[in-house]
């Protein structure tokens, strides 16, 4: 007796979760849909501004950037995504300057680690927000960073940081 | 009601009249097949277009919307690129069974689906034991099946198509005995005689009450079991066997599975109207004529194709709410559950009409 | 070399009004200040050497004792002393920790004894010790390959080895073979097959929707019934352990988002924590703060998962999709704060990348009820579901004894009733100032793995609940030296990942570099156990429990 009591009970239980699940289902038929309509809503999306969409260099109006091609952000790349090409100028006052040349940046490769990032000393380099990356062709992925024509931003800064900003240059350049 | 034969005596009336009989008889069975092939297609698009969308909404998701307003024209955009696919065979496949194993899933299909009710008149196959052919005839699916397990050389495909050929032919009999306690019930087997009966006396499912209930339940469960669907969908359950019996196919072949699977579940729910709803029968209410007579207004085909679509979204809404059952859990819901309380139901379905306590 | 002088010269200009900055900018040979802390590291675990010849009796002895637990198994090359072996021991009764090496002499025919014999996990992991380092374990029945291909010449990890000079790319099929080779200590060696001519082989994998990724089930089937499993590893393993050894230590932490995709957050705060203890350095009470919940976070968001995956195994698509749509939330929480919604980016030495994101509370507060109200609807739709049940219930029960000897740690070791989660043993961050049950249940099957995940989603919530409203003031970065150096010693640290005690080995001689850097797999011992769990149990069934042990395949090949 107590098999049949069991096979009931289970039939019925069974008979009961299955109706709380059609209910589940019926109730989502009904509420909003979580779609995304992509391309559609493309003037409303924005991306959160911490997203990591693709390495660039802002520059200001006067086609200015803040990087000084020291090269740190090479080195601490860990997949050598990040290659600089400098060259030494010789400033007004006769000093020796390193300029950057080309910064090129190598998205394909690039894992957003933000090593580069943090190592900048002058912030010259930031991630933005861009995620419309797919290209036809793994070449065009490797982008100059700094625009044709620009140069480094020349620093309005109180006389005292002045010096250790000097610094630098005089000791990278026996290499 | 309007009858459908009226239109067909009249085209065989103008035939007759200006060819020997035979060529009429030829060409009245060309128009069919035309008419079968295309009402095939555009339901299989449509029902394929509609399993998308409820999927999709009972998903919280909008489904598919990029082809044509609403996505319509997707399900058009899949056909064609269904028909421009390659047809490939694997190495060591028996290439005939491979390639006649999908013609046969889909003739049994298109078989079946002659035999559907659309109207007063207006039915394909109709003849004293329709409802014997009928499962006959739905039977043959399954060696389709079987043949494409067997000669794709694969083995999830064998392993699905053993699952297939074990859960169909469990099945049928639940699927023959709710049939057996709705004749019961109407007294006929031919299925045009069902609807008739159903369209003078009213629903079976209104008629036969509790036994009817039941069994429109077990034939419901069982009818989704036959069609291979979620949460029976084990033969094909992508998780395990990628796709179990048509892992091998593609291009047209596979489409033909692809169309039958949901023809299949057209013809289920379109058995279960006639048998059940009434098939074209309007919907009647004992007592208020006015209302019965806008119903009668509305043709039997739309009643027809609007119940059928009624009982579709219910198995829709069975898939997409339940997880897959496993094998011998399948079978053991069959032979432990469905066939002793079908057997019960049809000996309670005799008692009912001996007793004269239906309505 | 060149790089080094620059990145001294710079970090000086930048730290140039911190009066200290020039002095521990120029660091010359070994770090100064770290090379010679007072007292040993907290996590320091410097091994007792044992001689080759007397390991087998000393495991054999320590089994003996109770420690029942290998908790790491790891090779390590140590160039003119041979290559040595590291076991890390733990008695699950008494939470005692043992650390044994032996050292294999000889690079042409190293040799030491098995423990697979004692340990059940130590069949896996000494395979891939011999896969990487070349050394044999005398006694183990199954002396294959696991990660690289047969046909593979040379072993990868020793520092050596000439890997692409050896191996050309090759362009025909790998091999699979169906026999294996055992060496005995006298020099012998045996072949056991492990398919015969009659077994009827299915290949779950590598490209199949329910092994969660790259992962490949070699099935030996009888009718429906599984009779026996080969897993075969290996597809994406891309030697993340050998990577790092040529990288800084800021550069491996990229790496370890990419290991367990699951359990970034976790891997990543476990390498953090096992490099600021040993090196000494203390983080704020605010990062403490932030990396529980984020932890916790990134637990609730993979046990979502978990479930989503585990419906879409078991066919109920729409339950997926319900997963999904409350995962996505987090995802959104994550992108807010660190900018990456999978690879997270977000813990380094000494800190974190940025501070919480001022929405970060509001929307962890809205998520918290949220997730409440929807963790109900999961049982609506399936955890209660009859057809689930009959999936689930008594499906792959695995004892907790097999547990531990399978190292089964996480939601599959407590469904066997073993107390094994890291947050409780030996609490970190800010687990100790938190109060959360350890979820435990008994009865080993997939209904009970399933069941542990969804009390830890509650846990976790309430975990969150209890700290979001509490995070304390300070820095989220400890400032660092520019050039990160771990003073010379053996290190090890776990946390309680999303399936497991996620462990990080650091071998440093005192380098910018690990010398060695092992990462304890979360998932490699939950696809060991697959073979246990699953026979006799039905090909159906294989799904089910691949998706309730819950392994996450880059988190095996790693």
């Amino acid at each position: 007796m107590k098999e049949e009591k069991n096979y009931f009970q289970g039939l019925f239980a069974g008979i009961k979760t299955l109706c709380v699940g059609l209910k589940t289902t019926m109730r989502e038929l009904f509420t909003a849909k979580i779609t995304e309509q992509y391309p559609e809503n493309r003037d409303t999306l924005t991306m959160f501004d911490r997203f990591r969409g693709s390495l660039v260099m802002p520059h200001n109006e006067q086609n200015e950037h803040k990087c000084i091609g020291c090269g740190l952000c090479q080195t601490a790349c860990p997949n050598g995504t990040i290659s600089i090409k400098t060259q030494m100028v010789e400033t007004e006052d006769g000093k020796k300057k390193k300029q950057l040349v080309e910064y090129e940046y190598n998205l394909g490769c690039c894992m957003f680690c933000q090593l580069c990032t943090r190592v900048c000393p002058q912030g010259a380099i930031t991630f933005d927000q861009t995620f419309e990356n797919a290209v036809f062709d793994r070449t065009k992925l490797v982008k100059v960073l700094n625009r044709p024509g620009s140069k480094c931003e020349e620093k309005k800064r109180p006389a005292a940081a002045k010096p250790a900003a000097a610094q630098p240059n005089p000791t990278t350049q026996p290499q | 009601m309007f009858n459908f034969s009226i239109v067909t005596g009249w085209i065989h009336q103008l035939l007759t009249g200006f060819l020997p009989e035979w060529t009429a008889i030829l060409i009245e069975s060309v128009l069919v097949a035309l008419a079968i092939i295309t009402l095939y297609a555009v339901f299989a698009i449509v029902l394929i277009y509609m399993e998308r969308k409820v999927c999709a909404f009972f998903q919280c998701r909008l489904g598919p919307n990029r082809v044509g307003k609403w996505g319509t024209l997707q399900v058009f955009c899949d056909v064609f690129k269904m028909l421009t696919k390659e047809i490939i065979t694997m190495r060591n496949t028996d290439l005939l069974l491979h390639n006649l194993a999908p013609f046969l899933v889909v003739t049994a299909s298109m078989l079946t689906f002659a035999c559907l009710p659309w109207n007063a008149g207006a039915q394909i196959i109709d003849f004293n034991v329709g409802v014997f052919f009928l499962l006959a005839a739905s039977s043959i699916g399954v060696v389709g099946i079987l043949l494409a397990g067997w000669s794709s050389n694969n083995k999830y495909s064998l392993i699905g198509a053993m699952r297939s050929g074990a859960q169909i032919i469990s099945y049928e009999l639940s699927i023959g005995m709710t049939m057996l306690t709705m004749i019961c019930l109407t007294g006929t087997m031919s299925i045009s005689g069902i609807c008739e009966d159903q369209a003078a006396n009213g629903w079976n499912i209104v008629r036969g009450h509790v036994p009817a209930v039941i069994a429109f339940i077990i034939y419901l469960i069982a009818g989704n079991a036959e069609c291979n669907r979620g949460p029976f969908d084990l033969p094909e359950s992508e998780s395990e066997l990628t796709a179990g019996y048509h892992t091998e196919y593609s291009g047209m072949h596979f489409g033909f599975y692809y169309l039958a699977e949901y023809l299949n579940l057209f013809i289920t729910a379109g058995i279960a109207t006639t048998i059940f709803l009434g098939g074209w029968a309007p919907l009647h209410i004992v007592g208020l004529s006015a209302l019965n007579g806008v119903m009668d207004m509305i043709p039997g085909f739309v009643w027809f194709v609007g119940k059928t679509f009624f009982v579709v979204f219910l198995l829709m809404w069975l898939r997409w709410t339940f997880p897959r059952l496993r094998i011998d859990q399948i079978l053991s819901l069959e032979w432990k559950y469905l066939v002793p309380i079908s057997m019960v139901n049809l000996v309670l379905m005799a008692l009912c009409v001996a007793f004269g306590l239906h309505f | 070399m060149t790089h080094n002088k620059y990145l001294r010269n710079h970090r000086l200009t930048e730290e140039a009004p911190a009066p200290e900055a020039p002095k521990a900018a120029a660091p010359a040979g070994p770090a100064p200040k770290d090379a010679a802390p007072a007292a040993p590291a907290r996590n320091a675990c410097e091994p007792r050497t044992v001689a080759p010849d007397a390991l087998r009796a000393e495991l054999e002895a320590l089994r003996a004792q109770g420690y029942d637990f290998l908790e790491c198994l790891t090779g390590i090359d140590e160039e003119a002393d041979g290559l040595g072996v590291i076991y890390h021991l733990c008695n699950t009764q008494t939470g005692s920790r043992t650390v044994l090496k032996a050292t294999a002499e000889g690079r042409e025919n190293p040799i030491l004894p098995t423990a697979s014999d004692l340990w059940d996990i130590a069949n896996i992991y000494e395979r891939e010790v011999y896969d990487f380092y070349g050394v044999k374990f005398a006694g183990h029945p199954d002396m294959r390959r696991i990660f690289m291909r047969e046909d593979w010449v040379g072993y990868p990890f020793r520092k050596d080895d000439k890997t692409e000079e050896n191996n050309p790319l090759r362009m025909d099929n790998e091999p699979l073979s169906d026999t294996t080779t055992q060496y005995n200590a006298d020099g012998t060696t045996e072949t056991h097959t492990i398919f015969g001519k009659d077994d009827y082989v299915v290949n779950i994998g590598p490209q199949h929707p329910s092994t969660h990724g790259v992962l490949h089930f070699r099935v030996a089937l009888e009718g429906e019934t599984i009779r026996k499993i080969d897993p075969v590893l290996g597809y994406i393993h891309r030697g993340i352990e050998k990577i790092s050894e040529q990288l800084t230590y800021p550069q491996t932490l990229a790496l370890t988002d990419r290991m367990d995709y699951l359990g970034a957050m976790q891997s990543r705060h476990a390498l953090c924590m096992c490099i600021e203890q040993a090196m000494g350095v203390e983080v704020s009470d605010r990062v403490q703060v932030i990396r529980t919940i984020m932890d916790e976070l990134q637990r609730i968001d993979s046990h979502i998962l978990f479930f989503s995956c585990l419906c879409q195994d078991l066919g109920a698509t729409t339950a997926f999709l319900y997963g999904f749509r409350d995962r996505e939330k987090i995802l959104d929480i994550f992108e807010e704060t660190c900018g990456g919604r999978l690879i997270l980016n977000y813990n380094t030495i000494g800190g974190v990348m940025a501070d919480l994101h001022p929405n970060f509370q509001k929307r962890v507060k809205e998520f918290i009820p949220y997730m409440r109200r929807n963790l109900e609807e999961y049982f609506d739709i399936f955890c209660n579901n009859v057809i689930a049940h009959n999936r689930l219930d008594g499906v792959g029960v695995l004892s907790k004894e097999q547990c531990i000897s399978f190292g089964c740690t996480g939601g599959t070791g407590r469904a066997s009733g073993w107390h094994n989660d890291v947050r409780k043993l030996r609490p970190y961050a800010a687990y100790d100032r938190v109060t959360f049950n350890e979820a435990i249940r008994t009865e080993g099957d997939s209904y009970a793995r399933l069941m542990i995940r969804m009390d830890e989603i509650r846990e976790s919530l309430s975990i969150i609940e209890q700290l979001i409203d509490n995070i304390p003031e300070g820095p989220y970065q400890e400032k660092m030296k520019p050039i990160i150096k771990v003073p010379e010693g053996t290190y090890y640290s776990s946390v309680e990942a999303s399936r497991g005690e996620f462990g990080v080995l650091l071998v440093s001689k005192g380098d910018k570099n690990p010398y060695r850097l092992h990462y304890r797999s979360t998932g490699l011992p939950l696809v060991a156990v697959m073979d246990t769990a699953c026979r006799g149990n039905m090909l159906a069934d294989l799904i089910s429990i691949g998706g309730t042990v819950d392994y996450v395949v880059p988190d095996i090949d790693r």
